[in-house]
């Protein structure tokens, strides 16, 4: 009995994943209203509960993608992966106001830069600070605090060694897991309420998950817009890291 | 038909990750360029056209809308396939980095969005509750 059941969810992953994720989200919903009387979105509920998950998936399996890592929830990594993500991403472009959005163009651009320098500079600067003197480790890192696919192609550009590049990743995931759990609280800090808001935030905060799933927990109307900008961002710093960057700290620690 | 919409949305996304690719190829990157972004864009036009000439009937919208909801537990789907246990093993670099990157990222994105004109309109009663946030999120 048992085992058809297992069976039956090993043969059917993605459609299990939609049963699971739909568990997760209408706990995370009841949590939402009774636990904190709506005050912390279900959204934001659902993703530290899938975290959690991805902990206990990967302390359990040893392996690098959390939950998805255990066969009886591989389907988690098909519906969570980049294609049914960028997929359901680009529908939300649905949604865009085009006049909104063509109002943000120039901000949207100036958030972009800043969004790619500072986080390389306080990054390298970490670095530093560590003792990874060196350029192309200074530069691995900053680019990880770009975001966790900068910082492995820089890397992997200016020929930096594995730990290095483990590093660099994990700081880009650390970035991610904090926008994605940090912005709905932040909100009212970071003035989250408009188009044109939700675009600087796009543009500076960075990583597509971390954005998308924190404007998601915040407000779900905002997501188009931040995302429409971030994604710019990851081709942005894979652009300048293993180029402007790396020369410009070249040029400082040389 | 539901399927109109949901095939406007995949060659949308399809074309967007090609020229993503193809930019990324022309500059000398190994990686996609905005591909998403680029997806996402020819989507709005494309409503735009469509919707012009009478092409985009309620169903043909429920296509692509139905996917747009779907967006949260793809999210959530994501989150629980994320790399936790390494990101955590990362140590202080990883997490100093991050957080100061964030720290500084945040002060920035508050400055600019305080600039915009119309941002305090509706809520003119709030400054003090986002003041208290402020301090607890610094």
């Amino acid at each position: 009995m048992i085992e058809m059941l297992e069976k039956t969810v090993l043969h059917n992953g993605l459609v299990t994943a939609f049963a699971v994720v739909g568990l997760i989200m209408y706990v995370s919903m009841l949590l939402s209203r009774y636990l904190t009387m709506g005050r912390v979105h279900g959204s934001a509920i659902a993703i530290l509960i899938g975290l959690g998950l991805a902990y206990w998936g990967g302390s359990h399996t040893g392996g690098q993608k959390g939950l998805a890592d255990l066969s009886l929830f591989s389907g988690i990594g098909l519906m969570g992966g980049a294609m049914l993500r960028d997929f359901a991403i680009v529908a939300t472009a649905f949604e865009v106001q085009a006049t909104e959005a063509r109002k943000a163009g120039m901000i949207g651009v100036v958030a972009l830069v800043l969004g790619t320098v500072l986080p390389f500079i306080v990054g390298a600067g970490v670095a530093y600070a560590f003792g990874y003197t060196d350029a192309v480790s200074m530069t691995t890192i900053g680019a990880g605090a770009v975001t966790y696919i900068v910082g492995p192609v820089t890397g992997a550009a200016i020929g930096a060694s594995s730990e290095i590049m483990a590093l660099s990743i994990a700081t880009g995931l650390v970035k991610a897991i904090l926008v994605m759990v940090g912005t709905p609280v932040a909100a009212g800090f970071l003035r989250l309420k408009t188009p044109r808001s939700a675009m600087v935030f796009g543009g500076l905060a960075g990583t597509v998950s971390g954005v998308s799933a924190g404007l998601a927990a915040t407000d779900r109307k905002l997501v188009p817009y931040g995302t429409l900008v971030a994604t710019f961002h990851t081709g942005l710093g894979c652009l300048m890291g293993p180029s402007v960057l790396y020369f410009a700290v070249k040029s400082l620690v040389a | 038909m539901i399927i109109y919409g949901t095939a406007l949305l995949a060659v949308c996304h399809l074309l967007g990750i090609f020229l993503g690719d193809l930019l990324g190829a022309l500059i000398g990157v190994k990686t996609n360029v905005g591909g998403v972004g680029i997806a996402m864009i020819l989507l709005i036009c494309a409503r735009l056209y469509m919707h012009k000439r009478g092409l985009m009937p309620q169903t043909t919208e429920l296509g692509v809308t139905f996917w747009g909801a779907m967006y949260i537990p793809v999210v959530v789907a994501m989150a629980a396939q994320q790399n936790v246990v390494a990101a955590l093993r990362g140590g202080p670099v990883a997490v100093l980095a991050a957080m100061g990157a964030l720290a500084l990222c945040a002060s920035t994105i508050a400055l600019i969005n305080r600039t915009e004109k119309d941002a305090g309109d509706e809520t003119v009663t709030e400054p003090s509750s986002d003041v208290k946030t402020g301090v607890k999120t610094a």
